[in-house]
């Protein structure tokens, strides 16, 4: 199998910086997600490692070779494309047979190879069918066996499931991870979808404007944004954003929440008197009764129930919305006043002129892409 | 559709009928000329009760024409095969370049290549007569005047632009991320053009195959200056029936007939190719 390798990659268009100065390495075997916005670069980097576009400059190493000269057809990855681009004149089965008739398989090696990968995403049925007569499910399952039937590996995939219904998207979000395993590939998985990510990725590369914001596991990502942009994009509901100014007594370093001292764990000492703002996921607040130590009092305004756990949204009394999340099932206010508690723990501090995370225990180092 | 009174219909049917007489009336009157004798067809008024005679056609076929000044020979058998030649290996020709060079401005933008592409486009602007003089003396000198490989060379102008800029089009309405998934999956550029670019834009050069050659087919002014009687085409030839002791119009008709069966069968033939071609960016891929 093989590693991947990006070293100081840029990619312009025109006077356009697609990517800019990007580093990555992706272990041998490793599934690594590239999340950000549309126009984060991530497709353009596919693009790269696949062959089909060259960089401006920068070096790209696949099992650590150097591919950055080679055409697509000998760097040996396979890609699933967004919008599938199957080929619209031949069968399913012909379609999948594309890379091994570029290996010169025989007949009955051809017909093994398609058959087993058809079977094993279920499109055994409709080997004999045109693109054009196949369901979006359909097409996509056809689109990811073309880039699995050769065994490359290295695996592209480039939000494969962005263009099919939730449902299916939903069991292929469960599929996918065991039938990658499966394959021992290194997989470069593209996604805008925060739940897709964690759900896949060994790692996860955040893209914004061509560069990796932040890089690490889900766990890391989620829990230690290295931003406000990044806090915000991970998590449903999206994490409670307030202004707040940290203080010092006693006790600790403490923000002013509706008046009522939340202490924070964390080495915020810096912090003191500067302009910050608190990122609480809605999950890390709940609902306690009146009397606890650092309640915050509060105003149901609404209540979503969302199958397995309901949000509400509540009012403080500075008039600062917040969501609160909890597990369907368990008590809490449905109305009226309430008290939330915060989790001290689980806060997170960012800064608020440049929205980066304060008292970083895991310092990311962004130009080399690396965890110090 | 679905809810269409009879009134409508009726009305619809006479409009129809009306345009279709108005559009079909010269190929029909010309279909009927072509079995008459010059007398029955100068007769006044006209009349659309005769004897049909398969004289014209017999005269077209055995080369004898027969004129009140006597028996004239006339090479349209020879015509009409140089019609088909010139026709058919021009279009031949050009799409053997126009294809790969279409292929090439769709999917490769280098330096100056809409220029050239546009250079190429604008030799159907100039009028064929601004270059007929300069190219007929340097057909002479170059030994060109009067040979089929000059006249096909000559309708490179016709044929070539328009099969690159029509060709162009299919190709650039090709997602390229369908041509990037076959390199991806192991095939060379040649194999993705041949495997995937051109049967995908095929519909589309049919369809400009087809109009490069009834622009060839028809063309007449570069045959009339540049080819002598051996090597011309129809519709040059035609020009032989008008006679010193009149015209034809009895051979003129049936030789007009006769030189639009081709381009007529072709087109019927390729006319679904020619509405899938106009359709195909309508499905998505």
């Amino acid at each position: 199998m093989a590693s991947l390798e990006l070293r100081n990659v840029v990619k312009r268009y025109k006077s356009q910086t697609v990517l800019d100065n990007l580093s990555l390495t992706v272990a041998d075997g490793e599934t690594l997600v590239l999340f950000g916005p549309s126009g984060a670069g991530k497709t353009v980097l596919l693009r790269l490692v696949a062959g089909v576009i060259d960089p401006d400059e920068g070096k790209i190493f696949i099992g650590g070779e150097d591919m950055t000269d080679l055409d697509a057809e000998f760097r040996g990855v396979g890609m699933a494309f967004q919008n599938f681009a199957l080929f619209p004149h031949m069968t399913a089965f012909d379609n999948i047979a594309t890379p091994l008739q570029a290996k010169r398989s025989s007949q009955s090696a051809m017909k093994a190879g398609v058959e087993s990968v058809a079977k094993l995403l279920k499109i055994g049925h409709v080997l004999s069918h045109r693109p054009r007569a196949l369901s979006n499910g359909q097409k996509q399952r056809t689109a990811l066996a073309r880039a699995l039937v050769g065994s490359p590996p290295v695996l592209l995939l480039d939000d494969p499931l962005r263009n099919v219904d939730a449902k299916l998207r939903f069991e292929m979000r469960l599929e996918l991870p065991r039938l990658l395993a499966d394959r021992g590939a290194t997989v470069v998985y593209v996604t805008q979808d925060y739940k897709e990510a964690m759900a896949l990725g060994d790692r996860i590369a955040v893209m914004s404007q061509g560069v990796i914001k932040q890089l690490g596991t889900p766990e890391q990502i989620y829990r230690e944004p290295a931003n406000i942009e990044i806090a915000r994009l991970f998590g449903d509901p999206t994490i409670n954003l307030l202004d707040v100014k940290p203080s010092r007594d006693a006790k600790g370093i403490y923000v002013g929440l509706s008046n009522v001292q939340v202490h924070l764990t964390g080495a915020y000492d810096a912090t003191v008197g500067r302009d910050c703002v608190i990122g609480l996921r809605p999950e890390a607040l709940s609902f306690v009764d009146e009397g606890t130590p650092a309640a915050i009092p509060v105003t149901v305004e609404a209540e979503t129930p969302l199958n397995e756990k309901i949000v509400t949204l509540v009012r403080t009394v500075r008039g600062r919305e917040i969501l609160v999340s909890r597990p369907a099932g368990t008590p809490g206010q449905t109305e009226g006043r309430a008290h939330i508690a915060v989790d001290g723990k689980s806060a997170l501090l960012f800064d608020h002129a440049s929205g980066d995370r304060i008292g970083a225990r895991n310092v990311v180092n962004l130009r080399s892409g690396e965890a110090a | 559709m679905e809810h269409t009174s009879l009134l409508e219909r009726i009305l619809r049917g006479i409009a129809l009928t009306l345009v279709v007489i108005f559009f079909m009336f010269p190929i029909v009157w010309i279909l009927m000329m072509s079995f008459q004798t010059n007398e029955t067809i100068l007769r006044i008024p006209p009349q659309l009760v005769f004897k049909p005679t398969l004289a014209n056609y017999t005269a077209l076929i055995t080369g004898k024409l027969t004129t009140a000044a006597g028996t004239l020979d006339i090479a349209f058998m020879r015509n009409l095969w140089n019609s088909v030649f010139l026709s058919v290996t021009s279009v031949a020709v050009a799409l053997l370049l126009g294809v790969p060079a279409a292929y090439a401005f769709a999917r490769h933008k280098f330096r100056g290549s809409e220029d050239i592409a546009f250079t190429l486009l604008s030799f159907r602007f100039a009028p064929a007569l601004l270059v007929l003089l300069p190219l007929t003396l340097y057909f002479q000198k170059l030994g060109l005047a009067n040979t089929y490989i000059g006249l096909i060379w000559v309708y490179q102008l016709i044929c070539l632009p328009l099969i690159l800029w029509i060709v162009r089009g299919y190709f650039e309405d090709i997602p390229a991320d369908i041509e990037y998934a076959y390199r991806i999956a192991g095939h060379s550029w040649f194999a993705t053009f041949r495997k995937i670019a051109l049967p995908l834009a095929g519909p589309g050069i049919a369809a400009a195959g087809l109009l490069a050659f009834i622009f060839a087919w028809n063309n007449f002014v570069f045959a009339l200056v540049l080819a002598s009687a051996d090597k011309q085409p129809v519709t040059v030839g035609a020009l032989a029936f008008i006679t010193s002791s009149g015209i034809q119009y009895g051979q003129i008709s049936a030789a007009i007939v006769l030189s639009i069966t081709p381009t007529l069968a072709l087109a019927l033939y390729a006319q679904r190719y020619l509405v899938e071609g106009l359709s195909l960016g309508a499905v998505k891929g």
